[in-house]
């Protein structure tokens, strides 16, 4: 691992892998250093943002590469299943692009073990990874200014589903009506980094 | 309670922001100058992360119709209580009826208003700052808005008469602490960065200060993987010029941080106007 300084109040710890930044987003939680303000995992990192006047930052990168990282940081608990009404406006867009038929790239999406690598871009929208690499497509040119919220969409190696309604990129594959973040909720989040995700074909995804 | 007569050209209600759901991917928010907002807060008495208004070159005008104990701080803007001149950096009481009309600031970008008790608006996750990335919180003010006023903090008093603060640098010098991604630039972009003055664009907001000057050269093409950023990270787009993230910035990013600013400076860089020059020393 190694540790580098992000300003004077954060450190960005790099890893090998995404796993690696999930376990070790965990143990940092667990270990409830004090001043610690934010932990954010990223693709091959953890950002750990401190309140300076309550953490030493030198102190901090000592702990953080003497951790014990934790096997499974989400246990074994099971995936999350998102039902989804595969019926988005790029289906067939993404069927001309990867040469495949619209049916197999439903098939496709719906049969992968997601795990939420990270969040961002907008409140409680995940980047999830398993993607099927036959579904790799960019993002449109044009982003669409309006992307209803329970859009379920790809773009590059990702599938996400936007939480809210927000302008994006990602090729529409169908929709849930599956909260991905509800205020009146204890958590308003569903998703939350190193969580698995499935997702479930249905005919009215309620 | 208070009436908004006429919002200015962006006013919102700020706290000290909801710290501690970046990996939800909800950014901070909260004043962009941090000092500003504590200090109004102290001058009336409250405690220090109360809701304020945070203006952005002012022109707002309020109604009290309850009298109240106000004070501003922040970029100095021209204050009219009834159409009488009144001070920044001082607590004032308002008597009900009071219409408060603030300037445009003759410098700096954000005036901030406390008001003895704190905008009583309900809390988003722990705080009442509006998060213009996320649209969390209350919307921008708008014409005809009635904020409400929370209870008086007790029996804290109001002692100072104006609190000393030092005038905003017209040409600033930022402080940067070098990476985390310093290696994903030329060995001479350190150097380019603190060589000349940048200009500031009109194109930032509370997201981020745009900046025009000489771009810095990268050493190695390709996407960094995304990762966490923190207020004040002076991260660099394709185009190499630098976009310092204020409160509102995303909580992850896949652009190279070639720097971020000293904590310290991060209320001067939040006052920054467009057409101002500033400049980064190592």
């Amino acid at each position: 691992m190694r540790v580098r300084r992000a300003g004077d109040a954060a450190v960005l710890a790099e890893v090998e892998d995404l796993a690696t930044a999930h376990r070790l987003h965990a143990a940092v939680r667990a270990a409830g250093f004090e001043g610690i303000v934010d932990v954010v995992p990223g693709e091959r990192t953890v950002l750990v943002v401190t309140d300076p006047a309550r953490c030493d930052l030198d102190r901090l990168r000592a702990r953080l590469a003497a951790l014990e990282l934790p096997e499974r940081p989400e246990g074994d608990a099971a995936p999350l299943e998102i039902p989804v009404r595969y019926d988005g406006e790029d289906v067939a867009e993404v069927a001309e692009l990867t040469g495949l038929t619209a049916e197999e790239v439903v098939r496709r999406h719906a049969s992968g073990d997601y795990v939420v690598a990270y969040l961002g871009f907008s409140p409680g929208f995940g980047y999830l990874t398993g993607l099927d690499p036959a579904l790799h497509v960019p993002r449109r040119s044009t982003p669409r200014t309006s992307v209803p919220a329970g859009s379920v969409a790809i773009a590059g190696p990702y599938s996400a589903v936007y939480p809210s309604p927000s302008p994006g990129g990602w090729r529409l594959l169908g929709r849930t009506d599956v909260a991905l973040w509800d205020l009146d909720r204890p958590s308003p989040a569903l998703l939350r980094p190193g969580a698995r995700v499935r997702f479930v074909p249905v005919e009215d995804a309620r | 309670m208070i009436e908004v007569v006429r919002p200015g050209p962006l006013t919102t209600v700020q706290d000290l922001g909801r710290p501690g759901h970046a990996h939800l991917g909800v950014p901070c928010s909260g004043a962009a100058d941090r000092p500003s907002l504590c200090l109004a807060n102290r001058l009336v008495g409250n405690p220090e992360d109360a809701a304020c208004l945070e203006m952005t070159f002012g022109g707002a005008v309020l109604r009290f119709h309850r009298s109240a104990w106000v004070a501003a701080t922040g970029a100095p803007a021209p204050l009219r209580v009834n159409g009488r001149p009144a001070a920044m950096n001082a607590p004032c009481h308002v008597p009900a009826g009071t219409r408060l009309e603030v300037g445009v600031p003759e410098a700096g970008v954000r005036t901030y208003l406390a008001v003895r008790g704190g905008l009583a608006v309900d809390p988003v996750l722990g705080s009442r700052s509006t998060d213009l990335l996320s649209g969390l919180g209350p919307a921008p003010l708008t014409r005809g808005d009635r904020l409400p006023v929370g209870d008086a903090p007790g029996d804290a008093p109001i002692l100072v008469d104006q609190a000393p603060v030092p005038p905003l640098p017209g040409e600033p010098v930022l402080r940067i602490l070098p990476g985390p991604r310093d290696d994903w630039f030329a060995p001479d972009a350190l150097r380019t960065l603190t060589a000349e003055p940048y200009e500031v664009t009109a194109e930032s907001n509370r997201v981020g200060i745009r900046l025009a000057g000489r771009p810095l050269q990268r050493a190695r093409d390709g996407e960094l993987p995304s990762e966490g950023m923190v207020t004040g990270a002076l991260q660099v787009p394709p185009n190499g010029l630098p976009i310092v993230f204020l409160t509102d910035h995303p909580t992850t990013g896949g652009y190279p941080v070639i720097a971020v600013l000293s904590s310290a400076d991060l209320p001067t860089a939040a006052q920054l106007r467009p057409g101002q020059k500033v400049r980064f020393r190592l």
